[in-house]
């Protein structure tokens, strides 16, 4: 089956490079890092030398690199690390758009007796610093602000919320899990304390993340157990999965570049012949601050799921912010935040690309998708007033 | 993803009965764009008989709720109008070879979609607008239809009833509204029709339902107060139990033990009586 794979921000490939540099610790590599033997004691150098690369791709330094089983323990550590270090301040803000890893996170610490100041975005998914600015109080233990959204690709200006943030002695975390790889990042230019990573989204396997924690942060781990990763996060560790986030990271710090080149030009043709074969369609998210491999376009007056399996038909992957998608009745938090008319929010559907799709792919999807809306909108009981030559 | 039959994938790619039937004998709307699914019906019906003869729909929708409204037209068809009206939201997920559990609100919103456009054809407002206050905001939906949903798929949970009817699957404020309805109509319902078998029970049957019984629905509750029962011996309709730990030291024994009786003879004969050992 030749599958056209436009959901990146959902998951990725496994590099070829990836899979053939973990291999072998499936196979004859599989001595435990903590082992006083050689066996085991020589996997540890390849962990630290997977926390170099991925320190690489960020411009940290290898002690400041965590790793995780995910992308999710990376953001509630994060959060709960700054929670136990400031036992005496109870107070969360994050935005109304985070991944549910914050997002449920910060509400089940609401629940807990926290107070939580969700922030809001406007139409186009941006952020007001200004809001952010009034928010922090004395009682504020965390900002929890992600780089960019997953859902709509758009990018919070980071730089000016640290520069906020960190002048009044709050501390920072971002989740740049779907930035890291897609865009250039230096933590050395931006004083966030704490940066969250997932190997999967960057084309490592699943089952493993990165925490960042500036040097000097105050850090309480959030699995306890065994003198692991320097007593910050116990467990053995998933050697074969960090190899490979390891050399995964070393790709991405080499294909960024390609990011904002070859995939926005595929990404951007994609989204500009979409919005022309198709009427009554619209960008969510601004599009002058937005990851270059990411469109969320709104497909008004049919439902989302149903586009999801008519292209399913021809192998293509996507996303969709429809209810029916979301696992629950209720469709997207990010777009609803935003505000997107219930018209346009069930419709709603995610391309996410990668340096692995083609030119041929694009047009594949080009030449599908218009037929595909045409006759579910023929289906559909809505937007009929809005046929050519009919009064509106 | 959803686990859909091969026939709900059939109809959802291959519609049957698309568009809008012009000078409709019927229209029944239903759902919003908001909820995230509405289908509108149209039917032609022929007056001298009361059969219909031609039905369309359009829906805006996923999958499950397009080829529910191809299984809707395909059933009501060449029905009688009295016919169609015993439609059920099951006969419409059958049809389909079933729905995902998730997804029984799409054959329940056929079913409403009927019910609207026969009560247009009668000329009667379509009753949901009259009766039954609005228990889920997020989707608008009454304490008539979610006693409806429980009493038509015998539905014994909070999550089954956000599956048939979305009540309860917004922000969830109404979930222990949702609980009290669906307690109201399970207690109902057992009185109604007692879960008690009707065909004479062997010996060997009675002693196993007295001691499944005894360890699903008795056990439990005195387990609440640390107590515990045993099932001792069945000697014709006398059930010897003997009640252990807290319960034999408690003044309420005897009332534990009627109960005990009181359920044995409620759930597998009126003839039996219950002693202790």
């Amino acid at each position: 089956m030749n599958v056209i794979y436009l959901d990146n921000n959902a998951t990725t490939k496994v590099a070829e490079e990836v899979i053939e540099a973990l291999l072998p610790y499936y196979g004859s590599l599989y001595g435990n890092p903590s082992s006083m033997h050689t066996f085991g004691g020589q996997i540890h150098r390849r962990i630290e030398d997977a926390r170099e690369r991925v320190a690489e791709l960020i411009n940290a330094e290898p002690e400041e690199i965590l790793f995780t089983s995910c992308g999710t323990e990376s953001d509630n550590t994060a959060v709960m690390s700054a929670l136990l270090s400031n036992p005496q301040k109870r107070h969360i803000i994050t935005t109304k758009v985070e991944h549910s890893a914050i997002l449920n996170f910060c509400k089940t610490m609401e629940r807990r007796g926290y107070e939580v100041t969700f922030l809001p975005v406007d139409k186009l998914g941006r952020l007001k610093p200004g809001e952010l600015k009034s928010a922090i109080t004395d009682n504020t233990a965390i900002v929890s602000i992600m780089y960019a959204n997953n859902e709509t690709g758009v990018i919070f200006p980071i730089d000016e919320i640290a520069a906020l943030v960190k002048s009044k002695g709050v501390l920072l975390h971002t989740d740049a899990i779907q930035a890291a790889g897609k865009i250039p990042l230096d933590v050395k230019k931006l004083p966030v304390d704490m940066v969250s990573l997932s190997g999967h989204k960057l084309h490592a396997p699943k089952g493993v993340g990165a925490l960042y924690i500036r040097k000097g942060t105050r850090f309480s781990p959030y699995l306890i157990g065994g003198h692991q990763e320097k007593g910050r996060r116990a467990g053995t560790e998933n050697v074969a999965s960090i190899i490979g986030i390891g050399k995964a990271c070393e790709l991405a710090k080499k294909h960024v570049h390609d990011e904002h080149t070859k995939i926005k030009a595929l990404r951007d043709r994609l989204e500009k012949e979409l919005l022309k074969s198709c009427p009554n369609t619209k960008i969510n998210g601004d599009r002058e601050n937005r990851l270059p491999n990411t469109t969320n376009i709104g497909f008004e007056y049919i439902e989302g799921e149903a586009i999801l399996l008519r292209l399913n038909e021809h192998n293509i992957c996507a996303s969709s912010g429809s209810a029916c998608t979301s696992g629950s009745l209720e469709p997207s938090h990010v777009l609803r935040a935003m505000g997107v008319p219930f018209t346009a929010i069930h419709g709603s559907i995610r391309f996410s690309l990668s340096i692995y799709n083609t030119e041929e792919e694009i047009d594949f999807v080009l030449e599908k998708m218009p037929k595909i809306i045409k006759e579910l909108r023929e289906l559909s009981p809505f937007g009929k007033k809005e046929k050519p030559g009919s009064i509106k | 993803m959803w686990e859909y039959s091969e026939k709900v994938k059939d109809l959802f790619l291959h519609p049957k009965n698309i568009g809008e039937i012009e000078n409709p004998d019927a229209v029944g709307e239903v759902g919003n764009i908001v909820c995230g699914d509405a289908l509108k019906l149209t039917l032609k019906i022929d007056k001298e008989t009361n059969r219909i003869t031609d039905a369309k729909f359009q829906t805006f929708g996923c999958a499950s709720a397009i080829a529910s409204s191809t299984a809707l037209t395909e059933l009501i068809k060449g029905k009688t109008v009295d016919e169609a009206v015993k439609i059920t939201n099951r006969d419409i997920a059958e049809y389909l070879g079933g729905l995902p559990r998730e997804k029984m609100h799409c054959s329940v919103m056929g079913r409403e979609a009927l019910e609207a456009a026969i009560s247009d054809y009668r000329g009667i407002k379509p009753p949901r607008v009259e009766e039954g206050g609005i228990v889920c905001k997020c989707f608008d939906v009454t304490d008539k239809k979610i006693r409806r949903a429980i009493i038509e798929n015998n539905l014994k949970t909070v999550d089954d009833i956000t599956n048939f009817t979305k009540a309860g699957g917004g922000c969830g404020e109404c979930i222990p509204e949702i609980e009290e309805i669906l307690r109201e109509e399970r207690a109902k319902k057992t009185i109604e029709e007692p879960a008690k078998p009707q065909k004479k029970l062997t010996n060997i049957q009675k002693i196993a339902l007295i001691q499944e019984v005894i360890d699903k629905e008795i056990r439990p509750l005195l387990q609440a107060h640390n107590g515990n029962i045993e099932l001792i011996d069945v000697e014709g309709n006398k059930v010897i139990v003997a009640l252990r730990a807290m319960c034999t030291e408690c003044l309420m024994a005897n009332v534990t033990l009627k109960d005990v009786e009181k359920k044995l003879r409620e759930l597998v004969s009126e003839e039996l009586t219950v002693k202790s050992n």
